[in-house]
């Protein structure tokens, strides 16, 4: 586990709701309205694959991934990380009920893709990044809690079906 | 994983000459990110009158970091020997868990994302995150 991952930890068991404020619905919202899906996913996409190279090993079909300028101009990799925000926009779109919502995601990514649980984190990490370099100023200290704990909620979701 | 690489030097030192000019204000957005998203860093902090993340004495300490930090990087090619001192004090008078040091170090490579978008590449982002890593692991040296 790389030492600097510090998407928060969340323990969201099925009993327990999470509790958004109204200023955390709406700044998660301004966020994805803000931001271009095809311009940040494959972006954060790259980042994670270039900062944690063995997340690598889950894209062995993709192609040339030999260094950072490959990877950044990788179709498959651009058009994956385009997926994952409209991925992620479903959570945004079913704020209260992100784990019901993820429930096939977390099987597909557990039973049929392998995906060890940790890196969800890492590709959290690299989202955060570069959300921060669109907004730039936008993203306050306030934004960005309110970003991160909806991020550890999704990664707490997309890992609960792991037996 | 906190071997740092020539290249990884190089890039740090390279990325820390463009942005250093710029380290006091990096260190104290570092700190307030630190204090707001990480509420529970705040305890470390209890002495202060102030506690929030903009007070002067967040301020202070966010360039005393960013002070070391660029230290730090003068000491890139022996961190444990060069930062020695700085463990010290981390282990015997401040007793930070070195579970913040991560956190911390999130939080400068946020603010390097938000001050300098074009120059915080990928690739610059991996030998940072290592580098800071490494810093982490020298202070952590003398903890047990």
């Amino acid at each position: 586990m790389p030492e600097n991952s510090v998407s928060a930890d969340l323990q969201t068991g099925s009993d327990k709701m999470v509790e958004w404020t109204d200023f955390e619905r709406d700044t998660i919202k301004d966020i994805f309205s803000m931001i271009e899906y095809d311009v940040v996913g494959p972006a954060a996409l790259t980042r994670c694959l270039v900062v944690y190279p063995w997340t690598q090993r889950y894209f062995g079909g993709f192609g040339n991934l030999y260094n950072a300028a490959a990877i950044k101009g990788n179709p498959m990799v651009s058009k994956h990380g385009t997926t994952i925000m409209h991925g992620l926009d479903r959570a945004v779109k079913n704020l209260d009920d992100i784990e019901n919502t993820y429930t096939e995601l977390s099987v597909l990514h557990s039973e049929k893709l392998h995906v060890d649980p940790d890196n969800f984190k890492l590709l959290a990490d690299c989202l955060t990044i570069v959300v921060a370099a669109q907004l730039g100023k936008k993203f306050t200290g306030e934004v960005q809690a309110a970003f991160q704990k909806f991020l550890a909620v999704v990664v707490s979701s997309l890992g609960r079906q792991y037996h | 994983m906190t071997t740092l690489t020539a290249k990884d030097k190089q890039t740090v030192k390279a990325f820390w000459a463009k942005v250093s000019g710029k380290s006091e204000d990096i260190g104290a957005d570092a700190v307030a990110r630190m204090l707001v998203v990480y509420p529970q860093t705040k305890i470390y902090f209890s002495h202060w009158p102030d506690q929030s993340p903009n007070s002067p004495a967040a301020r202070k300490h966010g360039i005393t970091v960013m002070m070391g930090v660029g230290d730090a990087v003068t000491k890139i090619d022996d961190l444990k020997e060069g930062l020695k001192e700085l463990s010290q004090l981390h282990a015997f008078t401040l007793r930070v868990d070195p579970g913040n040091f991560k956190i911390l170090s999130h939080n400068i490579l946020v603010v390097m994302a938000v001050m300098f978008p074009t120059d915080f590449t990928p690739e610059v982002h991996v030998s940072l995150d290592k580098f800071l890593a490494a810093v982490s692991l020298a202070l952590s040296e003398k903890y047990r």
